[in-house]
């Protein structure tokens, strides 16, 4: 039952993009098409679940046992990073379809806030390793389906008839701002 | 504390770095370096006009495969050509330099509107709901092919579209758009054109427009090169047989069609048919 609400939790009520506002860029620059937003999302559920398990282990085998608690930040910026670059280049060597369909989405994911958000979310909330990889997943798919909710969106509104200025990023925004409003309804659902 | 930190992240950054040099090396992949090259010598557009999906993808293709030719790229032109073919060890075709075309003259000809058309302000919808003009093969003049246009080569006037023959390249983008297919590539050089795209004859073409082909057919016999024929309701013109036939003809084609649609074009004889349209609109 735990893990049906944390499905929940993470995917509605806690939405990483649109409530806890955590990588907001490639949700304004790939959510154009369905495709590409689908991709991006893919590629950012396989890089957080890495990532927060490297970054798990990295806390609890060197960073708490030597006190070096407060140099969390830095220290998973750097592990996320040169896991991000490992993974594109093993993925270019070892399984080339999926580095055509996810390999230009890595580099952007390389620093996205959410993928370093949930990493340190699992920290905050005290989880175990497994229990971290799930948060991570369900969270991730959180965030992809915030961003193909936006792609469905923004696919209508290219032939909508839109005043010059509100055309492209802009609409963009006001939609992201009336997605956010409404995912708020889901708000003390669960505890 | 400092130390320690400085020390701490020195020591990461150092063995993360010495991870990601070993693994580029076990797991570098072969990359052909003639694509890398000949990419840097295509123009990056990615119109799709050498009919790959995108200049990378012609580049691979233009390296790896013999029968690919090197003169394929119509965004970059005759140089591009040469330096491609240089690159892939091919020969450079002759890049007969080719432009966008458009067979309408619905401006000309009074064509009036069936309907008033309010909706999504594409051509592509438009004809979903059957053509909003009086003649069911004319421009619709919503602006799809100036869109799909990566050259920025086109603008709409008076109701049509209108090609800049300098910035347009012939990538066959705008061809491929149109719905009612009334763009044609044709040589530069090209000395006749017909500015109808109706597969209808006679009566049925006089009652919308004015101006348009009514498929009369004495062009065809006219012509003593046999060069311009009747296809599929349309009449198209073998250009590279009228150049190479020469001007001995002096374009009795257009001397004799009776509606004026088979014009002359380009600097030899009157005002390009484009110009033509905007003395009469």
């Amino acid at each position: 039952m735990d893990y049906f609400l944390m499905l929940i939790s993470a995917i509605f009520v806690n939405n990483i993009l649109l409530a806890q506002y955590l990588g907001n860029c490639p949700f304004l620059g790939c959510s154009k098409e369905k495709g590409v937003a689908f991709g991006m999302g893919a590629a950012v559920i396989f890089v957080a679940v890495m990532a927060t398990a490297f970054t798990w282990i990295m806390q609890k085998w060197v960073l708490e046992p030597y006190g070096l608690g407060y140099l969390q930040t830095l220290v998973f910026i750097l592990v996320i990073a040169a896991l991000v670059q490992f993974v594109e280049m093993f993925l270019k060597k070892m399984v080339p379809p999926l580095y055509k369909a996810l390999g230009i989405f890595l580099p952007l994911i390389t620093t996205n806030c959410a993928v370093l958000g949930i990493a340190i979310l699992v920290q905050r909330k005290e989880f175990g390793l497994g229990m971290s990889l799930y948060y991570s997943f369900v969270a991730s798919l959180g965030f992809t389906l915030a961003l193909m909710l936006m792609a469905g969106i923004r696919e209508r509104l290219i032939i909508a008839r839109l005043p010059k200025s509100l055309q492209g990023t802009s609409i963009g925004l006001v939609m992201a701002g009336l997605m956010s409003l409404t995912f708020f309804a889901f708000k003390g659902m669960i505890g | 504390m400092i130390l320690q930190s400085l020390l701490v992240m020195l020591g990461l950054g150092l063995a993360c770095s010495a991870v990601l040099a070993v693994a580029s090396k076990l797991l570098a992949v072969e990359e052909d370096p003639r694509v890398e090259a000949v990419l840097e010598a295509l123009p990056g557009a990615n119109c799709g006009g050498c009919g790959f999906a995108g200049c990378e993808s012609y580049a691979a293709a233009a390296v790896n495969d013999p029968n690919v030719p090197a003169d394929r790229c119509c965004a970059g032109g005759a140089d591009t050509a040469a330096k491609v073919a240089a690159l892939t060890g091919k020969a450079a075709g002759s890049a007969e330099p080719m432009v966008a075309f458009r067979r309408c003259a619905k401006t000309e000809g009074n064509v009036k509107k069936l309907y008033d058309y309010q909706g999504v302000p594409s051509c592509a919808a438009a004809k979903q709901l059957g053509s909003p003009d009086a003649c069911a093969y004319s421009c619709i003049g919503l602006g799809d092919c100036m869109r799909a246009c990566p050259f920025d080569a086109m603008y709409m006037a008076h109701g049509m579209v209108h090609v800049n023959r300098d910035k347009c390249t012939a990538c066959g983008n705008c061809v491929r758009t149109c719905p009612n297919g009334i763009m044609e590539i044709v040589p530069q050089a090209a000395r006749v054109m017909v500015l109808c795209s109706s597969q209808d004859k006679g009566k049925a073409v006089t009652d919308v427009c004015d101006a348009g082909c009514i498929s009369c057919m004495k062009c065809v016999k006219e012509c003593p090169a046999k060069c311009v024929k009747l296809e599929g309701g349309v009449i198209r013109i073998d250009h590279a047989a009228c150049i190479a036939y020469g001007p001995e003809c002096q374009e009795v084609c257009a001397e004799k069609c009776p509606r004026s649609i088979l014009r002359r074009l380009g600097a030899t004889a009157q005002a390009a048919p484009q110009e033509k349209q905007e003395e009469a609109a």
